[in-house]
Parts: structure tokens; sequence; C-alpha cells
């Protein structure tokens, strides 16, 4: 074996890209394990409840960009009951006694305290990057602290979190020697904001490139905005109606030529149809859209305005769209990679202007499309079929029929065959969610096929316990199983025990496991904490009945080495 | 008692009966009432038996809320509860949807699902909803409340007994009907009033002393000023500026709240008597 100086084999760590591989090379022997670990600057957590939070510090003192993800993704669906855990203080305080370096702060589905802000902005002389998605528990008087406090701040991204709003206050404590701003999104933010102090701080700020304003700000501040910001790359606007000066449409107009660097586009929120035109200048440059957000807009207003977008890369819609429209992008955006459609009807009965004809167009004349969801109300085989073919590249396909269980609605069979053509076409899927009527076989060919399958998420499908075991025994690459409503039980939760050490985690919520096959399961696998959730107060109910054959409402079960966690609430038994 | 005459205080109680019109209108607000409550609505574990009585008097107080939905004011039939069209369907919720058990195993013979909508279906996140539900609701409301329609007004929802709390959006809703209907549906086991077969004119102090002492619920919430009021004393708009929490009282406990609170209930079922007299 060569020995190599540390400084070497440091400088060749460096290069490596993932977190995976230079989790890999730290176990190759305890000098290796020493070097990464005093060197590594970025340290990704899949699962907050994984590992104890000093444990990270410890180990990597050297830490500069931290990401925490908390609840498990079913959260976002409110399966997961409020006041489950996920909380970020302990992070930031292990972080502040033990890695003073930190420069950026990721989070995902956590509980963030006002006071976990106010303790982050104190405490990090070097903090550049704060990116806050999907959490809940601050208000704006903790984002006042951090923009206070934070003097070298580079990034404020808060992307769909439940912010208590206290006021505009917190724009304006930025103070006048902070020019560094590159990137603010408060798209999320509910109350109103000071134009005055959005406009001052936007003008300190000559780095700027990426701005995501909120409902609150008028087409009116969004004009003055935009003459400051001829660099900007990435633009969220505010509100779009129709109700605006003549002198801030002039100036939207002159402001938007400028803007010869924006790619993309999000916001438009109440979009009036009147305001689409202003974009047309644009579109030609951007590679993403979202119009996500924006009911207002309908079929030919969308079109007039993606037929013009011939670099899209990214879009995000509403099924408005039509399948019509769906068919104009088609033949308008062929660099298209990533397409969402959301619905603009939550009715599992209620009308979508999409169906499996559009997805179809899309598949044809998109042959880069790597990342799809679509909502929508029926689906055929013969469609994914012919999805599959066309469009092999798939990394992510996330298809939802809204109504649980609807078969093909032509040959009225489940759907086995269609997503199997997915699977086996699409050699690089990653990431899968299914849905519609689906039997044991649809697992058979996931099992078989989807090697390189990390996340799949399963609703109101399969037959038995044989489904859940094709895919426990068949998909290696598997981190994340989340399943509700299906017929799954005790035997293919203990049917191999063995891969949930290799997994991130397992949700099962409203399937046929019993208290007694989960108890087992703990017994089984010490390594593994298994949580379990009952709608009733099920403490005494489980005590007295240690034998109980009781379904469990909602099961959690992940690999950790912190043990059991102190932060559960009653609500939660932790076998 | 001039004061009173708000239709938006008026609490719509779950009366029995109720013709083929009625269910009609019971689809539509029930439809609507499901949309609302997507988010909220709590699985109990119930015995297959239990649900079907269940649905069978969810539809009755549907039937019946519905009707008075059909004869009130005008600012009532505005909201999106009466305004949806029936498309829906059976709004029979079958067991397979609305219980833990999901052991029926789906038969591609049978019938299809029934088109109930189950908790967190569809998968979309809460802040999407919002935006999109909101929007609609304003488009069909015809009041002006624009300004504030961007914002959510969450708060808790805690019911005695139950093991945990849920959140509510209360700019999801038009009026104390809807919110109520989504509360009962949330918390199945909650009835703001079954007054009984014997309607709205056999209700009298003492009746309602019974009411409030036995194990049915009353809802509560805490307001700005972080006092424990009746749902239902002030009108809707009003009450979801002020309104900090909600919880949802047993009976006998709400009684203990005090005289006032007595009072309040007491006029407010007078004048539900008194209008539909």
């Amino acid at each position: 074996m060569i020995y190599f100086p540390e400084e070497v084999v440091e400088h060749i760590f460096s290069f490596l890209p993932s977190h995976s591989d230079r989790n890999t090379v730290s176990l190759v022997c305890k000098v290796w394990y020493e070097i990464e670990r005093l060197s590594r600057r970025a340290v990704f957590v899949g699962n907050c409840y994984a590992v104890r939070p000093e444990r990270v510090v410890r180990r990597f003192p050297k830490l500069c960009v931290l990401t925490v993800k908390g609840k498990p993704h079913f959260a976002d669906f409110n399966l997961v009951p409020p006041d489950w855990g996920g909380y970020a203080a302990p992070w930031i305080e292990a972080a502040a006694r033990g890695c003073v370096g930190l420069e950026e702060l990721r989070m995902k589905r956590m509980v963030v305290s006002d006071e976990s802000l106010e303790l982050l902005a104190r405490s990090f002389p070097r903090f550049k990057a704060l990116v806050l998605i999907s959490c809940e528990g601050f208000s704006t008087e903790g984002l006042a602290d951090i923009a206070s406090h934070c003097k070298l701040l580079r990034e404020l991204d808060l992307q769909e979190n439940d912010v208590e709003d206290r006021g505009p206050r917190w724009l304006s404590c930025f103070p006048d020697s902070c020019t560094s701003l590159v990137s603010l999104n408060f798209a999320c933010i509910k109350g109103e904001v000071d134009s005055a102090s959005l406009e001052r701080l936007v003008a300190k700020s000559p780095n700027l490139r990426s701005l995501r304003l909120n409902r609150a700000v008028t087409v009116d501040t969004l004009s003055k905005i935009l003459m400051r910001t001829p660099n900007l790359e990435d633009l969220g606007t505010g509100n779009f109606t129709n109700e605006f000066q003549t002198e801030s449409y002039l100036r939207l107009t002159n402001a938007l030529e400028k803007c010869k660097m924006l790619k993309s586009l999000s916001g438009f929120w109440d979009a009036s149809p009147v305001c689409v035109p202003f974009i047309y200048p644009l579109c030609h440059q951007l590679t993403g859209l979202n119009l996500s957000y924006t009911p207002t807009l309908d079929y030919s207003d969308l079109t007039r305005m993606i037929s013009r977008c011939v670099k899209l890369q990214r879009l995000w819609v509403l099924d408005c769209i039509s399948d019509k429209g769906l068919q104009v992008v088609a033949s308008s955006c062929k660099d298209l990679q990533e397409l969402r459609v959301f619905p603009s009807d939550f009715y599992v009965a209620g009308y979508s202007a999409v169906t499996e004809e559009g997805l179809v167009a899309i598949s044809s004349g998109c042959p880069k499309l790597s990342s799809l969801l679509y909502f929508c109300h029926q689906m055929t085989n013969d469609a994914l079929i012919t999805i599959a073919k066309n469009c092999p590249n798939f990394i992510r396909f996330r298809l939802c029929i809204l109504e649980p269980r609807k078969p093909d609605a032509m040959t009225n069979q489940p759907l086995d065959e269609g997503f199997g053509a997915i699977v086996r076409e699409c050699k690089g899927l990653r990431r899968l969610s299914i849905s519609g009527l689906l039997t044991d076989k649809v697992f058979m060919y996931i099992g078989k096929y989807a090697k390189h399958l990390e996340m799949l998420s399963i609703a109101f499908a399969g037959d038995s316990d044989d489904g859940m075991m094709h895919v426990l025994n068949g998909c290696k690459n598997l981190r994340k199983l989340e399943i509700r409503d299906s017929p799954f039980g005790d035997g293919a939760l203990l049917g191999n025990v063995a891969k949930y050490e290799t997994m991130r985690s397992l949700w099962m919520s409203s399937c046929n496991v019993t208290l007694k096959g989960c108890e087992i399961l703990a017994s089984k696998m010490p390594m593994l904490n298994v949580e379990i959730m009952n709608e009733l107060d099920g403490s005494s109910e489980m005590e007295e009945n240690p034998g109980d054959f009781s379904k469990v409402e909602k099961l959690y079960v992940y690999r950790t080495t912190a043990g059991t966690r102190g932060d559960a609430p009653n609500f939660v038994k932790i076998l | 008692m001039a004061c009173l005459g708000f239709d938006e205080t008026e609490l719509r109680l779950g009366l029995p009966g109720g013709g083929n019109d009625a269910e009609e209108a019971a689809r539509s607000s029930g439809k609507r009432a499901f949309e609302d409550t997507i988010d909220l609505k709590l699985k109990l574990e119930q015995p297959a038996p239990a649900v079907a009585q269940k649905d069978e008097k969810d539809e009755e107080e549907e039937a019946a809320a519905a009707q008075n939905v059909v004869h009130a004011a005008t600012p009532l039939l505005s909201t999106p509860a009466a305004s949806v069209a029936t498309g829906g369907g059976n709004m029979k919720r079958s067991p397979s949807l609305t219980s833990v058990n999901t052991a029926v195993l789906p038969d591609p013979e049978k019938p299809r699902a029934p088109k109930a909508q189950a908790v967190g279906w569809p998968p979309v996140r809460s802040f999407r909803k919002n935006i999109i539900s909101v929007h609609s609701q304003k488009g069909k409301a015809d009041d002006n409340s624009g300004d504030k329609s961007g914002t959510a007004a969450f708060v808790k929802v805690s019911m005695d007994g139950a093991p945990y709390l849920r959140k509510v959006d209360l700019r999801m809703y038009g009026s104390y009907q809807e919110l109520s209907m989504a509360l009962e549906k949330m918390f199945s086991s909650f009835t703001i009033g079954s007054c009984g077969s014997q309607g709205m004119t056999g209700m009298n102090e003492s009746k309602l002393a019974d009411l409030l002492s036995g194990s049915d619920y009353v809802p509560t919430y805490e307001d700005k000023d972080g006092d424990w009021m009746l749902v239902g004393d002030v009108p809707w708009e009003m009450f979801v500026e002020s309104c900090k929490r909600l919880r949802i009282m047993k009976g006998s406990e709400a009684v203990g709240l005090g005289q006032s609170l007595y009072q309040q209930t007491s006029m407010m079922y007078c004048h539900l008597a008194s209008s539909h007299s």
C-alpha cells in the first residue's frame, strides 16, 4: 500500500462529488476516516433522528454546510400529526457549541422556532445562507434577527414554509452595511411588505440574482425594483393583477427588456390574463417557468405564453392547461426536462382537463423529459407503455390519478402493465409514485426491474403481503418506502427485517400491520426506531393488552444511532 | 334580541329528516364540506357497522343542515356550499375509505371505490391547496374580502379526549356552518347539537342544560383577549379575525365556563327556534 501525506489524501478527497463517496472513503481505514472527517465541509443528514447532533458536530468540526431533514414526506399531506417532532433547536444549539464556522444551513420539514433563529443569527459570524423548505414554528420576528445579525448573508430562501406573520419590520432590519445578498425568496410570507424597505434593500444589493416576492408586493413596486436589477436571473413576481398605473406599466416593460439574464419566472399571484403579454419579450430566454399558483389563466393564456418559450427546461402548471395545451408544450419546448401538472380541483370526482393523452403528447414531443409529476383523472396501460418507450430517461416519475384504485380508463384493467413498462424501460429510475388500480403484479415488476429505485410511494394499491415483499426483496437501492391505505400486514413487515437497516425509513399508514407485528420488529432490530401513532389515545390500551392484534394506524420505522428520541409527544409510542 | 338577527351567527344544528330536494342540496353542501375537510378529517378507528350508522346520521344531518341553507337568506346561498354543482354522485362514504381498516381488497369486478375524500388525498401540499382553494372561494363568494384572501388564518383545534391537535385555516370557510361541518367530519364523534327528534321548537332552557351537561360537545374559541367564548356569538368575519384557537369541549365542561356562555348559547338556540317556527 502506498502511503500519501495527509495533505495529498485530503486534496484527493476534495474532488469527491457526493456525500456517499466521502462516506465510503471514510470507511477504508482509521487514517482515512480521520482525514476525511477533519476536512469535510458539507454534511447531509437525511433524517434528523438518525443521529445525535452532538455526534455530527464532534465528528466534523470544520462543518460549513449542514443540511437536515425532519418529518417524513407524508407530513406534507397532513398525515403526520402536529407536534410529532423534527425540531431544529438541538441542531442549531449543537452547531453553536461545536462549529462556529457554520456558513450554510438547509432544513426541510422541520420545526424552527424564533429563538433558534435568533441563536443562529448570533452564533455564526460567517453565516451566509439559510434555506428553509416546508418548515414551520417561526415568525417574521425570527427573520428580523437573521436580517439584523447575519452581516455576510448571501442567501435567504424560504420555500413554502408556514410563517407566522408579525409584521413587515423584518425586511427593514438588513443593515446598510449588508450588501452581499444574492438570493432572497420570501414568497411564502403571508403578510404585508414595506415597499420602501424592499426597494432600499434591492438598491444596496448589486449581487442580487434571485428574487422571489410574495403576494403583497404590487406591480408598482415590482416595476421599481426591476429597474435596479438588470442582472436578475430568477424572478418570482408579486401580485400580478391588472390594477396598476400607466407609469408602472411603462416602467415594467422597460425594466423587463433590460433583464437579459432572466431565465426563470414564478409567482404570478392572481395574474390576470391582461398581464401575460408583458412577459412575451422574456419568453425566448426562459428555462424555468412556474405558473402553478395561477388558476386565473386558462388554456389559451398559458399556451400563448408557453409556445414562445422554446428553451424551456422546467415547467410547472395547473391542469387548466388541458391536453390541447400540453400538445402545444410538446411541440414548442423540445428541451423540456421537468414537468409538473398540478390539480386545480382537489375533489376526487371533480373535473380535470388533462388525461393520458396530454402526457403521451409530451412524451413524444419532449424526449429529454426526466422528471415528472402529473395529476390527472384517468390513465391507460397503452398510454403508459407508449410514454415509457418515448422517454426512457425518466429519473423521477410520479403519477397521481385522483380517484383511488381507478382502473385503466379504456379496458377497466389494473394499471400493472403500464407501470411495469415504466420500470422496465426507464433503467435509471430513482423515484416512483404509483396510483390507480394496482395488484401485486405491479410490485413484482418493480422488484424485478427498478434496480436503481431509491424512493417509492404507494397508495391504495396491492392485494397481499406479496406485493410489499417483492419491493423489499427486489429493490436493492431502496432508501425510502412510504405506503398508505394498502393491504400489507405483519407478514410483509417482518418478511425482510434486515432490509430496513439499509434504508432511511419506512412509513405505513392505514395498512394491516398490528401492534404485535411492530413489537416483533422492534425486538428483532434494535438499531431501528419503531414509532407508532394511533388516533385514539392508545397508550393505556396497549399496556393492558400486550398481545393485542389491533391495527396500527400509523407506523414510522427508521434506522438510527441515536436511540429512542426524547422529544416524542404522547401520541407517539416508540417500541 | 334584535341584535341577534344575523344569519351569519346562526350555528346550524342537525335536524333530522328532509325531503328529496334537501337531499340534493345535501349532496352539494356535503361535497363542498368534503373539499374543505381534505386536510381535516380525523380517521377514527371504528368498527364497520358503527361507521355505516355514522354515514347515515351524517347524511341526515347534512340533509337537514342543507335544508337550513336552502331556506336561509341570500348571503349564505352565495357561499360555495350552496353554489357548487352536484356532480359528485354518491356521497355515501364507504367504510373502506373512512375507517382505518383497508382490508377490502380491490376487486376489478366490483364497482370502483366511491368518490369520497380520504385524509391527505390527493397528495398536494397545504400551501398549494390553500392558494388554489382560497382563490376559487374568492371567485365564488360575492363579498370583497379581497385584500385578506391571500392570508391564511390557521388555528389549532383540540377536542377534549382526542389525542392530538389539528390545524384549521379559518379562511377556507365562509360561514359557521361550513366550519361546523368541517369540524364534525374532523372529529366524527363531535355533535354540535343533536336536538333529537323534537326539533327546534322543543328547545328550552332545561333541554339546553341537558344538552350541555350531556356527552355532546360544544365548540369554544379563545379570542385575541385570551377569553374563551362560545363559537357563534359574533359575525363570521369578526370571528375569523379574533379567533386564536379552537377547543371542542365536552358539554359538561362548557357549563362550567359560566353563565354568560350559557346565556349566549340559549339566546342562540332561541333565535334558531324562532327562525324556523
